[in-house]
Order: structure tokens, then sequence, then C-alpha cells
């Protein structure tokens, strides 16, 4: 994580790119590799590795079709993803997106509900937005707050509030916010059509695509180019270093997991104004854990988030096609993120060991 | 420090490594990806023995889980195979599709690439939003849904929804359980309270009456479709009560059987046939016959009939008269009392002449549902729509 900032340093003879090759061949070779391997899944598996290879292509970036497909799926994603990827530079593992994106969506479904048709579509949706920002972003904050006040390791915390935050939306839908009309499935009442959120001209991609790139670039800068990024980074690298310079580490724990907790949130109210038009059930469909897998693909790193949710949207888009196709199990897409996901990580712990991408040092 | 360091790992990376792991671990088994999945190729074999020439219909089957989930999904997935015997129809599938925008991408992805003409988005939960918006956008595509509720006028021409009175089954299977009981305590291991499930719970309590007025019925929602280790316990649960017949609605009854079996009480099956698993204690079950109804719908495709032109039904309903369902073989625990009443009322099925919401009928708070001389015939669209408990049943539908 801290990889950028060694090379330029001094003692180093003319510009420094062999670091940034490196950054960017070693998840392109990790992705060959996993390429390679579920070639080898899908021969055994009784399908022409190279057919296959074409349908994913096809499937997920082959057609503009293709492509509204995938950038459908990516959506959501690049938001969840932040969930994970903010709070690792502090150096957490959240994994609590799934909650995060559930309070969400909860906490944008009542506020839209009671605003009804009363005020313009704009303003209406910015506050729902900031409603699920607010709900996401607290749920986080409580993971947060465990693991820097109690010591409770967050990981394990942020994972257990996924189940509260699912369970909590089973009773509100099972009970106080059920619409006994709606009989598809125990759901609350539908938002008005007025304040849904629509799809880009000419698409069927709704305006979450626009949020998410909109966040991951903020993101992305509040990280790298401010001294709140840096503080949170530096805290990241060395925790004790950064109390010792008089950090306020308590403070910056708690706000870096509240954003991450609202991009999630957003990400929950996206889905319930744009996709679902009501809260049930449906809204826990795996975002937020993929989301997971995005963020450490990406390296943590907003704007790598961003491509990698497109990638994932991508294989997700094209794990219809293998279906259907060539006739490969309805678990194949599974197989494949988690081969991709084992090579990455395996990848990660490459950065600085492969000689040919160290820069030249002049030795004192 | 040489820049030419071996490749080594540090504590912290491995600790990362472990942590990431995890995280995707609990990924992949929360999002419902059983390793009974891997067995499903065999399946799709199956569906793809009836490919053909160009100029087929293509047929488009979508699954909310495994296709070989031993229930819900199960038994759909046999009854497209059979479908694909029709000549002249071709099916493509896809299994574990999420009830969310995915639904959306696959139904579209069917339409455009595979071209499909015709949808069968089994999930009761596809219907609204997602295939109602795309039945608007593609209204030369017909969407055949599972237990819909179309409405004449509201929902557009090309969407038809078909669906099975199983609660018919369910009413014998009463019979049968109320005969076989002792305590006269029935169970019912249940997932949600939604219409559906709620009939099947007061078919069953009603049909257990006609042999015992007594009899109640213990319900246990576990709150969604597939919860194995709640199932388990609720199944546990009722046994200890004293219980001494159980049955179910959940998307795999294969626990709650099996869970019956071994504590040496009665069941009664759900889905398909289940007496494999449970040999002494399965008296009999509520079978869906999908085969029968995809196989007359697969021939109407292929002799050019639509919905839109009016020649297929909107609402194409129908119970044991219809071959929607049927009863699994009776268990070797079925008394010949048990089973001369319970083909009594499966006569009268046949014959169309039982119904069974007649009034007077009271929910299990007392309030009234039907007076004297009211019925509800199975066509009625007040028992879609479902929100009480009938008298006799234990349980409450806010769960």
């Amino acid at each position: 994580m801290t990889d950028s900032s060694v090379a330029t340093a001094g003692g180093l003879k003319g510009f420094a790119w062999r670091r940034p090759l490196e950054a960017i061949f070693l998840p392109v070779a990790a992705l060959v590799v996993a390429l390679i391997l579920f070639g080898g899944f899908c021969a055994l598996a009784g399908a022409n590795p190279f057919g296959v290879y074409g349908s994913i292509y096809q499937a997920a970036f082959g057609s503009w079709s293709a492509w509204q497909n995938t950038l459908i799926r990516a959506a959501p994603l690049m938001l969840t993803a932040l969930c994970t990827a903010l709070p690792a530079r502090l150096g957490l593992v959240i994994i609590g997106n799934e909650g995060a994106l559930v309070m969400g969506g909860l906490g944008a479904i009542a506020l839209g509900l009671s605003i009804g048709s009363t005020l313009p579509p704009l303003v209406a949706q910015i506050l729902m937005a900031i409603a699920g920002m607010v709900a996401g972003g607290l749920w986080i904050m409580l993971a947060g707050a465990l693991r820097y006040y109690r010591g409770v390791n967050e990981t394990i915390s942020s994972l257990l509030l996924n189940y509260i935050a699912i369970a909590l939306l089973n009773h509100l839908v099972e009970g106080p916010m059920r619409d006994a009309s709606f009989v598809t499935k125990p759901s609350s009442a539908q938002l008005d059509p007025a304040i849904w959120l629509g799809t880009l001209p000419g698409t069927r991609i709704h305006f979450g695509l626009i949020y998410g790139i909109v966040i991951c670039v903020l993101a992305y800068g509040l990280i790298q180019r401010t001294t709140f990024g840096f503080a949170a980074r530096t805290t990241g690298g060395n925790i004790r270093a950064a109390k010792i310079a008089g950090l306020p580490v308590g403070k910056l724990t708690l706000a870096v997991c509240f954003l991450g907790g609202s991009a999630a949130g957003l990400a929950g109210m996206v889905e319930v104004a744009a996709v679902q038009k009501r809260i049930n059930e449906s809204l826990v469909s795996n975002y937020g854990y993929a989301g997971i897998l995005v963020a450490f693909v990406a390296r943590h790193n907003p704007l790598a988030t961003v491509l990698v949710a497109v990638l994932l949207g991508g294989i997700l888009a094209s794990g219809g096609i293998l279906q259907r196709s060539h006739n490969l199990p309805d678990a194949t897409v599974l197989v494949f993120q988690g081969i991709v996901f084992l090579c990455v990580l395996y990848s990660d712990s490459l950065y600085g060991k492969l000689p040919w991408f160290q820069e030249k040092v002049v030795s004192d | 420090m040489s820049p030419r360091k071996p490749i080594r790992f540090s504590r912290r990376q491995v600790m990362r490594s472990l942590l990431a792991a995890t995280a995707f671990g609990a990924a992949t088994k929360l999002s419902g990806c059983s390793p009974n999945t891997a067995s499903s190729t065999e399946g799709g074999a199956d569906g793809e023995a009836g490919a053909g020439a160009e100029g087929d219909v293509v047929v488009g089957f979508i699954y909310v889980g495994p296709k070989d989930d031993f229930g819900y999904n199960q038994a759909h997935a046999e009854g497209a195979a059979a479908m694909a015997q029709v000549p002249g129809i071709k099916i493509v599938e896809e299994a574990s599709v999420p009830e969310s925008s995915a639904v959306l991408e696959t139904m579209r992805s069917m339409i455009e690439i595979d071209g499909a003409t015709v949808l069968f988005p089994t999930s009761f939960g596809y219907f609204d939003p997602y295939m109602l918006e795309l039945a608007a956008e593609f209204p030369e595509v017909q969407f055949f849904h599972a237990g819909g509720l179309y409405q004449d006028g509201v929902h557009p021409d090309n969407v038809g929804s078909y669906f099975g009175y199983i609660d018919e089954a369910q009413y014998v299977a009463g019979i049968v359980a109320a005969h076989a009981s002792e305590s006269g305590n029935l169970g019912f291991v249940a997932a949600k309270p939604i219409p559906q499930v709620l009939r099947n719970i007061n078919s069953f309590t009603l049909g257990a009456k006609t042999i015992n007025p007594e009899a109640t019925t213990q319900v246990i929602f576990t709150g969604d479709w597939a919860l194995p280790v709640k199932e388990a316990e609720a199944t546990n649960s009722l046994a200890d009560q004293g219980i001494d017949v159980v049955t179910c609605h959940v998307d795999s009854p294969k626990v709650v059987i099996e869970t019956a079996e071994k504590r040496g009480i009665y069941s009664s099956g759900y889905h398909a046939n289940q007496a494999p698993l449970a040999p002494e204690g399965y008296l009999t079950g509520a079978e869906w016959d999908w085969v029968s109804i995809y196989t007359f719908l697969g021939e109407q495709f292929v002799e050019g009939k639509t919905l839109m032109a009016g020649d297929i039904d909107h609402v194409f309903r129908g119970g044991l008269a219809d071959n929607f369902c049927k009863l699994s073989p009776y268990g070797p625990a079925v008394s010949e009392a048990a089973q001369a009443d319970a083909e009594a009322a499966r006569e009268q099925f046949l014959a169309k002449e039982l119904v069974i919401y007649d009034g007077e009928l009271k929910d299990n708070q007392g309030n009234e549902i039907l007076a004297a001389g009211d019925k509800y015939e199975q066509q009625n669209i007040a028992l879609e729509k479902m929100d009480w408990l009938v008298e006799g049943v234990k349980g409450s539908v806010s769960g």
C-alpha cells in the first residue's frame, strides 16, 4: 500500500517506471493465470475452454447490450467495495458491506415513504441518498467504535452485524412496514413513482452507475490528496507512530468507517430507489459480499475499484451464458470468481519480490 | 537491504490473506452456493436432449436455486426436461438467479441472445416488478409465471400465470394425517406467511378436521425458503411438543422429512415424493405434476398458440382433476380406513364436487371468514390474498 512513495525517494537514477509497471503487470498476470486455471476447470467439466472464453467476452463486453448488462451489475459493487476499501487504508478489515447496504436501503425507504410526492423529485432523491448514507455509515461506525474503544475484532463484529441488519430487515417487512396488498413477498409499500431513480438517457443503466463512479473518484481524492487521507494512511501504516505524531486515531477510525459504511448505504438506496422500488429480502442479493472481493482485487484503491467492479460485473453477466451455451453448472461463475480472487491475493504477496521490477538503487 | 530478496511471506501478509480468504468463504457460503450444484450438469444435458433444428420454439426456464434441490426448483426442472422432449421445442435454462436486477438481465439475454419467445421465470418473487417490466418491453414474448397474480386489464396481454391448487392434495394429506395421529396434534413447518403457504396450512388443517374435529395444527414459520438448520430445529421442537405428524412448505422438504423419521414420528411430503427419505413414517405427500403441465404447454407453443391471441388462458389453474398436482403413494403406516377416506375425498376432487373453503368458517382469532352457506370456490381470488389461519391452527400470520 505504500509502494509508490518508496520509489520516489532519493538515490534513483532517472524516472521510476518499473514500480508502476509492476502494479499493472501483477494484476493482469494474476488474471491470465486465473483464466488458465479456469480453462482447466471447464475442460474437466466437459466444455471447450476457448469457447468458454469467447462466450464470457461476448456476454460481458461483446455488444452495447452486453456492456449495459455488465455496468448494471458493476454499479452497486463500486459502492459496496468502498465499505471494505476505505477502512482497509486504516488497517481495518471490514466485511459488513451487506449489512450496511441493507441499513442504507432501510434508511432510504423509510424517508422515501414518508416524503411520498410532497417534495420535488431531485430533493427527495438527495434526501433519500443522505438517509441511506447516514444509516449505512452509522452501522459500520459501530464496528469501528467497538474496535477502537473495546478492542473487538472488526472483521468478526462487522460480519455479525450483517446478520443483525438482515434480521432487522426481515422483521420490518414482515411486521411494521409490511404492505399487505403486495402479495409476491413480504415487502414495504412502494415508493412514489415520481421519486424513482431513473435510467441514463438511451440506456437501461440506472443513475447508480454515476453515483458509483463519482463516489469512487471522491474517495480517491480524499485518501490520496488530502491531509485527512494522509492521516488515515499513516494510521494504517503504523498506529503507534500515528498516535505519537498526535493524530486523532479514534476520530479517524470512526470517520473512515462512517464513510465506508455510507458508500455501501448509498448502494442500498440506489437498489431500493432504482431497482426494487420497495424494500424486501431481495435487497440481500450478495452485492455486499461481492464488494469485498472487488476491494481486495483493487488493492483498496478507490479508482481501481471502478475497473475491478466492471470486470466482476462482466464475469457475473457472463454467468448465464456459461450455463446456457456450455452446460456448465450454475456454480461455475462462483468458481471463476474464487479462482480470480485467490490468484490476485497471491499476486499481492509478490509485490517487491520480482527482481525485474526493482528500481536500480545507487548503493551508498 | 538487497533488492533481490527471495520470495518470502511476512506474518502480516499471511494474516491478511487468511482474513480475506475467510471473507471470501463467507461470501460464497452466504450466496447460497450448495455443493449439490456441481452435479447439475446431468440435468442440463437432459435439457439438451430435445434441442433440435432451426425454427424451434425457444423456451427459457429460470430458477431461483439449484436444479437439484430435492424440492421446488427440481420439480420445475423435471417439468422443463419433459417439455424439451416435445418435438419443436428447445429449452434454455439458468439456475440460481437471484430476485434482483440479475433476473431482468437473464430474461433479456435469453430473448436477445438465445431468441427465446417464451419464458418461464419460475420463482414467485420474479413477477413484480421484474417480469412485468420486461413483458411491457417485449410484447411479442410470452411470460408465464408460477403462481403470479395475473389480473385482466391490469397486466400486459403477454403475461400469464399458471398454478396448481396443491392445497387439494394437502387437504387429502390432512385426512391421512388425522387418521395416523394418536394425539390429534399435527405440525407444519412453513417458510413465510404468504397466501400460498397459509392456504396449504389451512387446507391441511381442514382436511384433518373432517376426520377429527378436535385436531390442531401447530405452525412454525422459519422465515425463509431454505434454512435447513431452522427446519430441523422446528421439526425437533414439534416432536418435543408431542406432535406426531409433521408436514411442511419449504423449498426443500428433505430436512423436515428426515428429522421426523429420526424422531420416530410420521411425516407428509411436499413438492416431490420424499418417501425414500422416510421409509417407515412417510404417510403421503402433496406433489406437483409439472411434467404433465409443461408437456401440455409445450405442445401448445409448437402449434403456434399464444397468450396474446387468447389461445392459452391467462389464468391457467387446476387441481388434482387437471393433473397439476398429485399425491405420493401411501406409505406402510396408512391404515385401510385412512386410505378409504382419502380416496373418497380425492374422487370428489376429481369430480370437482368438493369445496374446501365452505362456511361457516372462522379464523383462529375467532373472526368469521365465511358465513354459513357461503363458499370460496378454488378460483376465488380471495383465496390468493389469504392472510388468516383457520380455527384449529396454532400460530399467527405475523410469524
